[in-house]
């Protein structure tokens, strides 16, 4: 790159003007491609998040907009709002397990098909292939799987057990806060298990990507000073992993702390609000109740949240490209 | 060694186990579709059905078929839409590089992970604005404009991974910016256009949040048709879980066809690539 763009002396004259102006078209040619998508960007995501913001510190909760500004009065009001205070607990609870799950279940079955498995590539797409589905799919069928009186309950009844699954309004290890009690749903494991069903594939085809890529001479070297194959997985291959878990961290919680497909089709909001979250609330009282205003607020709430994870990663991703 | 086969046959245990669990959704999908209504009870839900009936597929295809063909209408121009920008900013991004180029790259990837509740408000106050709220038009747009960053980041991975000796011979021959994107790039990167199209395909025709919100009865892509079919009480199962299989047949049969590029896509979506 950087020859061209700076041609060295002894060419001169005609080669350099020459290919300093076909440069230049060159470069705008350049602009021209990537403008568009630039200005679209520019308004669609980053206006539009001002716009959001705009509407959140205003008093529009009816039909006919009104942008009179009422500072935080809409944030204040959701922060001693039962509901959106279940919601706040129920992604704490529900981001914390979904994330931990995926993990285990895909650096655990990655480790497992990495030991030369018969049928490994049968096994690994039955893992991948709920990923091609919709969180709606996924919703409908996991709704039927979980309620208490058809699905996977004719199998607990047997063993003289019957979850309630979703329909539990139990909050574990709760205790008071603020208007609601602060532990875990019942109700959230539920959801969990089907994204994390869902979503183990992600992690998985992430964690064989990162094993396939250490050098068997790491292996080899380890065996020759005499290592279990469990100490090598413990002391070598698990350590090297650990930007992958990084980055499964980083995608799982954002698709955790935006989630409503899956809960909205599979649940909805739940008795007591014990499956709720801010996505389903913001949905549910912006397009059906027209609070326009709470709901901008519950949406940049959200973002807030989903960049305190993403921000520092790109910043961190760029660092290590450069 | 005996030790060794001891281990072997647990981790296959194990792996059955979880492939049970990852099948049994689809299993209770499938034969709970193919049973007639007055099969469907709770004490034979794990049964095989005693004779295949394919009522429950046909009033689920006379219900979601406008719906499927809308998907249709939409997935496709928005597929391909947006991997032709992403190839064009991509280009650019890893082989035009100004400036700040990097730090533009930034800017653009943010939009892959905001929550779309985010934008939701304006979007629609525009989308009615000009005309577009409730067409599948309108969804096209949306689609393909949230759809940059991510068709972007692909692209440029792919892009950097050519070698820039190849752009500075052809320079030396005369190719400019445009022959260059036509002539070299383009033709080395069919693998990536599967692999971003794939990836687009499956995002918008699984996407649920755009299509509730800003489309209404009989614009409504399939996700949302089948939300309406499962949230209805007087809908039978059968006919909900054919509904259900249907909606996902079109990416379920991307995925066993090209499964390949799919989870390529996925890798090559993760920032790093």
């Amino acid at each position: 790159m950087e020859a061209t763009t700076k041609p060295t002396k002894p060419q001169q004259n005609t080669a350099t003007t020459l290919s300093k102006k076909k440069l230049s078209r060159d470069h705008l040619m350049a602009i021209a491609f990537i403008l568009p998508s630039l200005i679209l960007i520019l308004i669609f995501v980053y206006g539009f998040i001002g716009w959001t913001g705009y509407v959140s510190f205003s008093n529009w909760n009816t039909l006919v907009p009104d942008f009179s500004f009422v500072g935080l009065k809409n944030y204040l009001y959701l922060f001693q709002d039962f509901r959106f205070q279940a919601d706040l607990r129920n992604t704490i609870f529900f981001t914390v397990l979904f994330i931990g799950f995926v993990i285990i279940s895909g650096m655990g079955l990655a480790v497992l098909l990495d030991q030369k498995i018969k049928g490994e590539p049968i096994f690994r797409n039955l893992f991948f292939f709920p990923m091609a589905l919709s969180f709606v799919v996924t919703g409908v069928v996991w709704q039927w799987l979980l309620n208490p009186s058809t699905g996977v309950n004719i199998f607990f009844n047997k063993l003289g057990l019957s979850p309630k699954w979703y329909t539990d309004t139990t909050i574990l290890a709760g205790f008071n806060w603020g208007k609601i009690e602060f532990g875990i749903p019942v109700a959230i494991i539920a959801v969990t298990i089907a994204a994390v069903w869902q979503m183990t594939g992600f992690s998985l085809a992430m964690y064989l990507a990162g094993l396939r890529g250490i050098p068997d001479e790491v292996r080899e070297a380890a065996r020759m000073d005499g290592a279990s194959e469990f100490l090598i997985y413990r002391k070598i291959i698990l350590p090297l992993l650990r930007p992958i878990t990084v980055s499964v961290i980083i995608i799982m919680a954002h698709i955790s702390l935006k989630i409503f497909d899956l809960i909205y089709a599979m649940t909805g909001p739940g008795a007591n609000f014990v499956t709720d979250v801010p996505g389903v609330y913001m949905f549910e009282t912006t397009f059906r109740g027209n609070y326009y205003a709470n709901g901008a607020a519950i949406a940049v709430i959200m973002l807030v949240s989903v960049a305190i994870f993403i921000v520092p990663y790109l910043i961190h991703s760029r660092k290590g490209e450069a | 060694m005996a030790l060794q086969r001891f281990n072997k046959s647990i981790i296959y245990i194990i792996l059955i186990a979880m492939s049970l669990f990852f099948l049994m959704p689809v299993y209770v999908m499938i034969i709970t579709s193919l049973k007639p209504y007055d099969e469907v009870t709770l004490a034979t839900m794990w049964q095989l059905p005693t004779s295949f009936d394919f009522s429950g597929y046909s009033e689920a295809f006379t219900k979601l078929s406008p719906n499927l063909i809308n998907s249709f209408y939409l997935v496709i121009p928005a597929t391909l839409l947006s991997a032709l920008l992403g190839a064009m900013n991509g280009y650019v991004l890893a082989k035009w590089k100004f400036k700040g180029a990097d730090i533009l790259f930034t800017v653009i990837l943010f939009g892959m992970f905001i929550p779309y509740q985010s934008i939701l408000i304006p979007l629609i106050q525009f989308l009615r604005e000009v005309g577009l709220y409730n067409t599948i038009p309108g969804l096209i747009f949306v689609h393909v404009v949230y759809g940059l960053p991510i068709t972007t980041l692909m692209f440029r991975n792919f892009y950097a991974n050519i070698p820039d000796e190849m752009i500075e011979s052809a320079k030396i021959d005369g190719a400019g910016f445009l022959g260059i994107f036509r002539h070299i790039m383009i033709p080395l990167s069919i693998t990536s256009f599967v692999v971003v199209a794939i990836w687009q395909f499956t995002n918008i025709w699984n996407e649920f949040l755009f299509a509730v919100t800003i489309t209404t009865s009989d614009q409504q892509p399939i996700m949302v048709a089948l939300q309406n079919l499962s949230g209805s009480q007087i809908v039978h199962w059968n006919v909900q879980m054919a509904g259900a299989l249907l909606a996902a047949l079109p990416t379920l049969l991307v995925y066993i066809l090209l499964g390949k590029y799919f989870v390529k896509g996925l890798l090559a979506g993760s920032v790093k690539g």
